[in-house]
């Protein structure tokens, strides 16, 4: 926890945003009673297991489960077969929409394997180890196929087909002939050709970054138990109750209104935990087999079997005048989209020019099918490998025009009013006030302290989402409120939510109950993600504030028996004339003041708003071993309102440590055979509480206009910038400029003995 | 994870019977830190495990008459380290055992399981193999003793047979104006398993002259590899940088290595002259630290 005080643009002051109070679901963490996926144990439940490809493309000849049906002690075999009819149908999942018939076959195989670790087959048996048996017993015929796992092979004539129906979608018109690629982002604004003709300097820039995963410390775990009334019941581990039910039902053409999903506790999700995986299949062998099914995954069925993040090749061209100021700016971008078509190609290509003033720009992004799991979101999904790719760029071409890193930002930097490449204007955003507070930082202006050392900036940007969201409340005799959400809690929102209906009444957070529910106990609400809930889900909280207090202002004018109009509310005071009521007062009176009081609210705010930071780290680098030493990280980011400083940190130091796995050392590592090499925790190299020092945090907050308390989402910005930010570190230490990510040891080893010779 | 019997002999001879059983497919369980996860993970198959811990033998941990060191087969790494007198001898094997794994890991994980699972990267081997430590088997014929260099005879495979039970390894004393030390490279600083290691020895003349070398890779072949050839370069020397610049070329060339998700062949070569050169300076410095 930091002791630094938000920079803050704004003259409002709060009673309880702002503060860092203990968090309501502390103590159950903490005591290790907060109630996991693993945790549900139901009676009689069975274990299942699921049977994966061992190859990376194969056609499914034939599935033979007849011998695991027999073995004692297995209840229920589910194959592709067991898949309803499903019509080519998109469900939008918030972050991301998803064709059903491919999600079908991802959770279970039909006629293809499309990557190693594919769902094919899974069993209900009476315990894990006799389903194991049952899985090994399960014979499966291939036909085996070449296949592909690299983007820029995927998209060469000749290429190994995934999926021999796909087109290209160009601005919304499908392609001739088949192919990977599913579809075609095109952006242009400007003149292209006379900007770079105005510039002093171009450079053009190639990149590549490897497929990485969300790395949750929790495995996927699903619970179905499927009623013989009809009646579906899920607890599962997912960042949307919601958008569980939806897939679900819609995936076995069931009403909505027959399958209730009841949000466990999560470790971390990140975006991997928005599609279904285990949910769907857990509900057939629960049908099959009359019980309830529990499925765990392992780590390498994590790894294997669910959605990493794109994999990517991208191309920057920049075009500058000698006092630094852009001219034009080119990129194309090809992302993996995994074994299904629907990557995250919208948002890099939104993305990669997203903190400059560019008036002439070309975007051109494609989404590539690749024989890897199909990529899922993960934090700012998208934005990481844009933002290293350009920010790399914008940082050699400060370098070869001798211009400070943070000068040229501010020279170039958006703000009120600026257009992003891609369409909309930015309202009052704060990246400038960022930059500010990084050149003003104690961390830019200490010096380096030793040989092989260098320090690298990088800025990032990502949206924050609106969508739906849906609270009740009640007020307790006590003068505490419950406040029911649907709003799934990841990183703290409970009480991030809970501060801010507590602002809205005057009250303590403490005071304020929050509980997640499930899908049958409170409205529609979307996922967790795209930093929206404490945004979004928060503005739903304010609204039932403001309905509770209206209710409160007539129940203390019934007590007092005078104009409801005449009572005025200060803080948690209620007055009239010389009478006055503290909120617990009123609130102890309300048994015998008429309606209970008791509120919903739900919100849909429209259109994005914006969130910058800025990351500033110093590395060293062995000189013998090329390992790379994080010394010293400071995040910087404009968060419009800090609801709960700490948890602000949090996140900001959360993304900073992933964004620096990403940079340093994770990948999927393939061998030749397609298969991935390592698909343990052992050889996937998250970084460990070793291998990162503290992360000192600036929040910066310029409030956002469209909020009631100024708030912007900030669980997603901080993943952005690190890798430019270490890239440019590794720079300045050792001299060369790493245009592939991980810059693993092996690798920058490489390329410094080579700028040695 | 399969269906097994479990058994715990508290005897040599027992737990051998158990071994050569020919009616199952015994393992022995020490530490279970390597063997618990292959069954899980159904990479190995056993109808019987056979614990250890529960002989006597196999948990000494003593200095010989001679001034060795019994080591026994089920002593777990924290042990190891913890004792002064071992430290202060035997340092290099005391640089590994704090290494493998975290502290848990340590409190069970045993240097004779370490050295059956012969693992390439075993974090132990190298320095078992420049103290010239010998592993001492049970088995039906009686007990054998050979060197810990030719234990292990491919990647996790060693020269045990049916029925045969690691007893103990038995550490040679170490001259007095000796030093020894040892590195790995791994890309994380926890956690992670060795791209190369190198452990060094060396032994000084009264002049302080290099009498004595002992250079043993990890990492970069099917099992340790000794660097001969650098070794040879270091003796009658006077130590220096140069010198230990000049092993560590000549450890690169004894190193057979591949390329994997944790490196390519050539880094792994470099790494071992680095590791090499590095490990040199220690151990001649802790040579140097006793003769003063």
């Amino acid at each position: 926890m930091s002791d630094i005080s938000p920079i803050s643009y704004s003259d409002k002051t709060f009673k309880v945003i702002g503060t860092r109070p203990v968090r309501h679901d502390g103590a159950d963490k903490v005591t290790g009673r907060a109630l996991y996926g693993a945790d549900v144990q139901l009676p009689g439940a069975l274990h299942g297991k699921v049977l994966r490809s061992p190859h990376a493309h194969a056609r499914i000849k034939l599935i033979d489960t007849s011998i695991a049906e027999k073995i004692e002690g297995v209840y229920a075999v589910a194959t592709g077969k067991d898949w309803p009819d499903l019509v080519d149908k998109i469900a939008d999942l918030g972050e991301g929409a998803v064709h059903l018939k491919d999600l079908s076959e991802n959770c279970l195989a039909v006629d293809k394997v499309l990557y190693k670790g594919h769902a094919i087959a899974a069993v209900a048996a009476r315990d894990v180890h006799i389903a194991e048996a049952a899985i090994a017993a399960i014979r499966v015929d291939y036909e085996l196929l070449p296949a592909v796992t690299s983007v820029l092979d995927a998209m060469k004539p000749g290429a190994p087909i995934l999926h021999p129906g796909l087109k290209t979608e160009t601005l919304g018109q499908p392609s001739q002939g088949p192919t990977n690629i599913d579809r075609h982002v095109h952006f242009e604004t400007g003149d292209i050709a006379a900007g770079f003709a105005a510039a002093d300097l171009i450079l053009e820039r190639e990149f590549e970054t490897a497929t990485v995963h969300q790395g949750y410390i929790e495995p996927q775990v699903s619970t179905a138990l499927w009623n013989e009334d009809g009646q579906l019941k899920i607890w599962t581990s997912t960042q949307g109750s919601f958008t569980a039910r939806h897939q679900t039902a819609e995936l076995l053409q069931l009403p909505i209104s027959k399958v209730t999903v009841t949000p466990c506790e999560i470790g971390g999700g990140f975006g991997g935990k928005i599609a279904v995986y285990l949910e769907p299949v857990a509900a057939i062998l629960s049908r099959k087999s009359g019980r309830a099914v529990k499925m765990t995954m392992q780590r390498d069925e994590v790894f294997e079997g669910t959605g990493p993040t794109p994999a990517s090749f991208i191309r920057v061209k920049l075009g500058a005048t000698k006092d630094g100021k852009l001219t034009a700016g080119q990129a194309y971008l090809a992302y993996e989209s995994g074994a299904f078509p629907g990557g995250v190609i919208g948002p890099g290509t939104m993305c990669i020019f997203s903190c400059v003033e560019l008036p002439n720009a070309v975007v051109d992004g494609y989404d590539v099918c690749v024989n890897k799991p199909k990529t899922q979101a993960y934090r700012a999904p998208g934005a990481t490998q844009a933002a290293f790719a350009f920010e790399s760029t914008f940082n050699e071409l400060a370098e070869q025009l001798q211009i400070d890193p943070i000068a040229i930002r501010r020279i170039n930097g958006v703000k009120e009013g600026s257009r992003r490449v891609d369409g909309p204007v930015y309202p009052r955003i704060g990246y400038l006030e960022c930059l500010e507070a990084a050149q003003n930082s104690s961390h830019w202006n200490s010096p380096l302290e030793g040989p092989n050392q260098g320090r690298g900036i990088a800025a990032g940007y990502w949206f924050n989402i609106g969508l739906k969201s849906s609270v009740s409340a009640s007020v307790n005799p006590d003068g505490t409120v419950n406040l029911l959400e649907g709003s799934t809690d990841i990183g703290g929102t409970r009480t991030s939510i809970a501060m801010q209906l507590a602002e809205t009444l005057g009250i303590p957070a403490a005071d304020v109950l929050p509980k997640v529910v499930d899908t049958d106990s409170i409205g529609y609400t979307d996922v967790t993600g795209g930093s929206r809930t404490t945004f979004a889900t928060g503005m739903a909280a304010h609204k039932v504030g403001l309905k509770l207090l209206e209710q409160l202002t007539a129940r203390a004018a019934f007590l007092w028996d005078c104009d409801p109009a005449e009572v005025k509310v200060d803080g948690d005071l209620y007055r009239w004339r010389d009478q006055q009521l503290t909120f617990k007062q009123l609130a102890e009176k309300l048994p015998s003041a008429g309606d209970p009081v008791v509120g919903h609210a739900s919100v849909s705010p429209e259109g994005p708003t914006n969130g910058f930071g800025v990351h500033i780290v110093d590395v060293e680098v062995d000189p013998d071993t090329a390992k790379v030493k994080i010394l010293r990280y400071t995040a910087i980011q404009d968060a419009g309102k800090a609801i709960h400083p700490s948890y602000v940190e949090g996140q900001m130091q959360g993304g900073a440590v992933q964004g620096i796995g990403w940079a340093l050392n994770e990948e999927y590592f393939y061998g030749d055979d397609h298969k991935m090499r390592n698909a343990s925790l052992l050889d996937y190299r998250i970084p460990t509480c070793l291998d990162v020092p503290m992360i000192d945090t600036i929040i910066v907050e310029v409030p956002n206009p469209n909020h009631p308390f100024g708030v912007r989402g900030v669980g997603e910005t901080p993943i952005v910038p690190p890798p430019g930010a270490i890239a440019d570190a590794i720079f300045q230490a050792t001299g060369v400029r790493a245009t592939r990510l991980p810059i693993s040891p092996p690798r920058l080893w490489k390329a410094m003995s080579q700028l040695a010779k | 994870m399969q269906d097994f019997d479990y058994a715990a002999p508290i005897s040599t001879h027992e737990a051998v019977q158990l071994l050569a059983d020919p009616g199952h497919k015994a393992v022995v369980l020490a530490g279970g830190t390597d063997i618990l996860v292959l069954l899980r993970e159904r990479r190995r198959r056993a109808t019987l495990v056979v614990d250890v811990k529960k002989i006597a033998e196999l948990n000494e941990l003593a200095m010989t008459a001679d001034g060795g060191l019994f080591l026994g087969a089920a002593v777990p790494c924290s042990r190891i380290y913890r004792e002064a007198a071992i430290t202060e001898k035997y340092a290099a094997l005391v640089d590994a055992t704090k290494i493998i794994g975290g502290w848990q890991i340590q409190s069970r994980a045993t240097v004779g399981g370490n050295l059956c699972n012969a693992s390439p990267a075993a974090d132990s081997i190298p320095p078992l193999a420049i103290y010239d430590a010998v592993a001492e088997i049970a088995g039906p014929n009686g007990r054998r003793q050979m060197p810990v260099a030719d234990f292990c005879s491919g990647v996790g495979k060693n020269v045990m047979a049916r029925g045969d039970l690691l007893v103990a390894i038995i550490l040679p004393p170490i001259e007095a104006r000796s030093g020894a030390a040892f590195q790995r490279f791994i890309p994380r600083n926890e956690m992670d398993i060795a791209v190369a290691s190198a452990a060094s020895l060396v032994e000084l003349d009264d002049q302080g002259i290099i009498c004595k070398a002992r250079i043993v890779l990890g990492a970069v072949a099917t099992t340790a590899v000794r660097a001969s050839h650098a070794e040879e370069a270091l003796v009658g020397q006077p130590p220096s940088d140069e010198l230990f610049a000049q092993a560590g070329a000549l450890a690169e060339r004894s190193a057979r290595p591949i390329d994997d998700m944790r490196g390519t062949i050539e880094y792994r070569k470099h790494l071992c002259g680095v590791l090499t050169r590095r490990t040199l300076a220690i151990a001649v410095e802790r040579a140097q630290s006793k003769t003063q």
